[in-house]
């Protein structure tokens, strides 16, 4: 149960080896989680992941998780609540970024891909919701991008699922209204980190770190919508402003 | 589907609210149970965390378990429905010469959360907590059966402070005080700092049936802990006699005054606080004898503002209450001294000495000293601060108050509550299949 001061007691991690999603985790740990589950594909998650989480108090599970797999989903969320009891923050947190021009050359793995980062959201959030709302309470983190806030054209694949991403967010807060549960939706720039090594970072580029301070920030406040960093929201409520002729020319 | 909240306002969860008005209406409805997540009483709201709230189950308003009582003079002896409020009672009985033998701060609660939660008062020094004088209850079990419990049941002792969780109260017998006015005969006096306050009721609380320390915080340096102590007694006929005109057993209380609707967030800040403080240390006498009061004004003077939880603004407010053993007044002086020295704001801040315990398995009070503050929630840092404290308490060998918790951790209530194990047998062997249910136990897994 989250507690009066904002703290929570269950965490759920889909995609258990994720960077922000790990992030996300062990700053809940460290505000008063105890209780842990992460769900990997194959059920492994590096030892030292574990360990850190350990040292800092929770007891940590693993569960097998393939995010490409939507009929195991509910399953993995039925696990979850067997094993950590009330399920109090919920992050789907997989996903796969392939460059715009691997998909143009290959679109069965576009379409792969898709499925994971859109598709598998869909049904791990709609499992982890139907929970949260039988519990009356409940956050369920959805990890959107302002790549899908408006397209571009550099990474329109990734883009577009992300933007599908933010539309059934959106839905699924507003369906939960009422219900006790909500849905936090996280609207990061672009973020240095492993799934963006090698890449040149966006103007605005924030790191790991940045975008789990301001998601924990976020779960306190119970705000609906967070954009990291905050000044994204005004410059893209003019980005969403550029005539199509103009935005078509964005370099990336 | 009805959003709940405990009287801090804080973490509101989603019920189904059914009004029962008979021990067989609660019985059928435990009965068949269907749903999953649960059952829990609720009274008036006053428990200031998440006790009596159970996200996504039922909540059952026990208000309206026909407020009803009956007054045996000869055992001095009342049986009320567990719905009727200490409020309902004392309006009856203090003109017939009665008085609730525990009163906590607000008589706002029902005679049902009085016992779940063992309430104390002012009394506590002198004759410990709510159950010790309960002579009988009568608990809807989960398998729906009606059940009269007394001293000599475990099951009694598992629900005095069992917060809900081992069945519904549906009506309770407990011994009465017998009085002569409906007035208190009060000293007031202050000391100057924490040392004098221990000192002054170490040495005399004794002497009194009810006393308590309302401590400034906002003092800081050599006055750290300065407080105005009050204590009284029941008035005597012989007290009253020329002060009092008309029937001494005189009690009609009314609110006269309610917060309003909407209230800015940050009212109750380091300067309203502090100003408050310093005017109401400063117009207490240094010591004053004999003062004769009513009963709202010495025992529930908060009663008479409707409402005044949302004099905290929409953030709400954090009730932190613990009690130490006596021989750990450090401990004491050192939550006293840190939350001066970081100025939290803290608007009622109380001490008060507590005698024996009951044999209630989660009962919270054991001899020592208690504290009991009030912070708004959206104090910053108060999270980490209170997880300090929580150390600090558990480490000195004592623990927190259930009704008033809304953030501690399940480790810490195991770790304070000696008999917790004990009792969960119990409620188990009563529920085994975890009818009875609160967002607070979900929260400390009791």
């Amino acid at each position: 149960m989250r507690n009066a001061l904002g703290s929570v007691d269950t965490v759920l991690l889909l995609g258990g080896r994720s960077e922000i999603g790990l992030a996300i985790v062990a700053r809940l740990v460290r505000d008063g989680a105890r209780r842990v589950m992460l769900a990997a594909r194959g059920g492994t998650v590096p030892d030292e992941e574990l360990e850190r989480l350990r040292r800092l108090g929770a007891e940590v599970h693993v569960v097998d998780f393939d995010a490409s797999r939507p009929e195991t989903h509910q399953d993995v969320i039925d696990t979850a609540a067997a094993k950590l009891g009330d399920l109090d923050v919920v992050i789907p947190a997989f996903g796969v970024l392939g460059g715009q021009a691997v998909y143009d050359r290959d679109p069965e793995a576009a379409a792969r891909d898709v499925a994971v980062n859109f598709g598998g959201h869909v049904s791990a959030g709609l499992a982890a919701a139907r929970r949260l709302r039988e519990q009356g309470h409940g956050t369920l983190v959805v990890l959107s991008s302002v790549a899908g806030v408006r397209v571009r054209r550099a990474n329109f694949v990734y883009g577009s699922a992300k933007a599908g991403l933010d539309g059934f967010a959106q839905g699924l807060g507003d369906a939960l209204h009422g219900s006790g549960a909500r849905v936090l939706i996280v609207r990061p720039g672009f973020v240095i980190g492993r799934m963006t090594e090698g890449m040149t970072p966006a103007p605005m580029a924030v790191g790991v770190d940045e975008v789990a301070d301001a998601v924990i920030e976020a779960l306190r406040s119970r705000a609906r919508v967070v954009w990291v960093p905050a000044r994204l929201r005004p410059a893209f409520a003019v980005m969403r402003l550029l005539p199509q002729a103009i935005w078509r020319r964005m370099p990336r | 589907m009805t959003l709940l909240t405990g009287w801090g306002r804080t973490a509101p969860t989603p019920a189904t609210l059914a009004r029962p008005r008979s021990a067989d209406e609660v019985a059928a409805l435990v009965k068949e149970n269907t749903a999953g997540r649960g059952f829990l009483a609720r009274g008036l709201g006053r428990a200031y965390g998440d006790a009596a709230q159970n996200a996504g189950g039922t909540v059952l308003d026990c208000t309206a378990l026909r407020p009803s009582w009956t007054l045996d003079p000869e055992a001095g002896e009342v049986t009320a429905s567990a719905g009727t409020s200490l409020h309902d009672l004392m309006t009856a009985l203090v003109p017939r010469g009665w008085f609730v033998p525990v009163t906590p701060g607000t008589r706002y609660v029902t005679v049902g959360g009085a016992i779940a939660a063992d309430v104390h008062g002012k009394n506590h020094h002198v004759d410990s907590s709510f159950a010790a004088h309960v002579r009988a209850l009568t608990l809807v079990t989960a398998d729906g059966s009606v059940r009269v419990l007394g001293p000599a049941d475990d099951l009694f002792w598992a629900t005095v402070g069992g917060m809900g969780l081992t069945g519904v109260i549906v009506e309770a017998t407990f011994a009465c005080v017998p009085i002569e006015t409906s007035r208190m005969r009060v000293d007031v006096e202050r000391t100057r700092d924490l040392d004098q306050t221990l000192d002054v009721m170490t040495a005399t609380d004794d002497r009194y049936r009810y006393t308590v320390a309302w401590i400034d915080l906002m003092a800081r340096g050599g006055r750290t802990g300065r407080s105005v102590l009050t204590r009284g007694d029941h008035a005597t006929r012989e007290d009253v006699r020329g002060v009092v005109r008309g029937d001494p057993l005189a009690f009609g209380p009314r609110q006269r005054l309610a917060a309003p609707p909407w209230v800015p967030d940050g009212l109750l800040n380091r300067a309203t606080v502090g100003a408050f403080n310093a005017v109401w240390y400063g117009k207490a006498p240094t010591a004053k004898r004999g003062l004769i009061q009513g009963v709202t004004p010495f025992f529930h003077p908060l009663d008479a503002v409707a409402g005044w939880n949302r004099m905290y603004g929409s953030g709400g407010l954090v009730q932190y209450q613990f009690v130490v053993p006596f021989g750990a007044e450090d401990t004491l002086r050192r939550v006293v001294g840190t939350l001066s020295t970081r100025r939290v704001v803290s608007f009622l801040t109380v001490l008060k000495r507590f005698g024996a315990g009951t044999p209630g398995m989660l009962s919270f009070p054991m001899p020592g000293w208690t504290l009991a503050l009030d912070i708004p929630a959206g104090v910053p840092g108060l999270a980490g601060l209170l997880r300090v404290f929580d150390d600090w308490v558990v480490e000195a060998g004592g623990r927190l108050y259930l009704a008033k918790d809304s953030r501690t951790s399940a480790a810490s209530v195991a770790a304070s509550y000696p008999r917790l194990e004990e009792w969960r047998a119990i409620r188990d062997a009563a529920d085994p299949d975890g009818v009875f249910r609160s967002d607070l136990a979900r929260r400390l897994r009791l």
